[in-house]
């Protein structure tokens, strides 16, 4: 645990929650502007990344524990392929998201996508902090001037 | 007027820090100028109006892959091996490499040409049905989660194998298990 670098530690604690914040309007907002499942994936892990970097991997794993990033790698592909799922069993085509409101389909075509980019998100921010887990946890830490 | 200047600029920074990134044999000033490297792409994406592979470059080429070469970097050593060869056969497989690519380009359409193969298959089809099919602003989304969803879903299945495959590679479970259990006794 590294008790320097107190603005960097002050700072790290304003970003995480604005970076969050971010993500999930990255995520929720991809059917209107730039952006979408993939890269609010990639924003939120961010936000566990840098809290890893300066807080150290103990404190993140506190945070977000090892065993519910393995979960939610597969819980997002999980998601994604279910919403194909669920479309087949109403009769329609594999992820055919009109199945999901067949009185509306343009209001189905929106859920399906809200759903999936979803899915995507979940899979990606898993996958990304595993990433870094699986880095960063074989070396437990850097003394500075190593650089 | 304005998008040959900027492209003029990005492209000699592009340059200019691609040969820094040759010249350094310190890596955490690699790693740092590779992130520079990604931005800039990311940037050139946005004159092109690529917004959403710009924002993916930004995302991943310089915030994501610059923490993991770090971590690279913190595993392995920080200054660059010096090469027992000559550079002049890896030179030369460059150059004649980079006039291949540059003899491809010449073979392709010119930029914003409407006649485009890529402008002529169903990419138009699809620009003209998302506001009756789907009804959202950013067609990119349409095209990935709707109308190429299979493809998508595949993607994320890729996304998923690869953590996989970090973890079986990196994670090394069973050390872990025994480090956990040396915790628990301590």
């Amino acid at each position: 645990m590294i008790y320097q670098h107190l603005i960097l530690r002050v700072v790290t604690k304003m970003l995480v929650g604005t970076i969050i914040l971010f993500a999930l309007y990255v995520q929720f907002h991809g059917d209107f502007s730039p952006g979408g499942g993939f890269q609010a994936g990639v924003i939120m892990s961010v936000a566990f990344i840098i809290y890893g970097i300066v807080f150290g991997l103990r404190t993140v794993k506190k945070v977000y524990p090892e065993w519910l990033v393995h979960k939610t790698m597969a819980l997002g592909v999980l998601i994604f392929a279910g919403t194909g799922i669920a479309s087949m069993i109403m009769g329609y085509d594999f992820l055919d998201y009109d199945a999901l409101s067949p009185d509306d389909p343009v209001a189905g075509q929106h859920l399906g996508l809200l759903i999936i980019e979803f899915g995507v998100g979940v899979t990606v921010t898993g996958v990304m902090v595993a990433i870094y887990y699986a880095f960063a946890g074989r070396n437990p830490s850097i003394s500075d001037k190593d650089w | 007027m304005t998008d040959t200047f900027i492209n003029i600029i990005l492209l000699s920074m592009l340059t200019v820090t691609a040969l820094a990134i040759v010249r350094m044999d310190r890596l955490f000033a690699v790693v740092m100028l590779s992130g520079v490297f990604s931005l800039l792409s990311a940037l050139l994406f946005v004159t092109l109006d690529a917004v959403d592979v710009a924002f993916t470059e930004a995302a991943v080429g310089a915030g994501i892959s610059t923490v993991l070469l770090l971590g690279t970097i913190a595993l392995t050593k920080p200054v660059e091996k010096r090469p027992r060869h000559t550079a002049l056969i890896p030179f030369i497989v460059v150059c004649v490499t980079g006039a291949a690519l540059v003899y491809g380009t010449l073979d392709m359409p010119a930029f914003g040409d409407p006649n485009a193969p890529a402008q002529l298959h169903v990419g138009s089809d699809y620009l003209a049905r998302t506001p009756d099919d789907i009804d959202i602003p950013n067609v990119v989304t349409a095209i990935l989660g709707s109308y190429r969803g299979y493809d998508t879903l595949g993607e994320t299945a890729v996304v998923f194998t690869a953590g996989i495959g970090v973890l079986l590679l990196l994670s090394g479970l069973r050390r872990r298990r025994e480090d956990e259990e040396e915790e628990d006794q301590a």
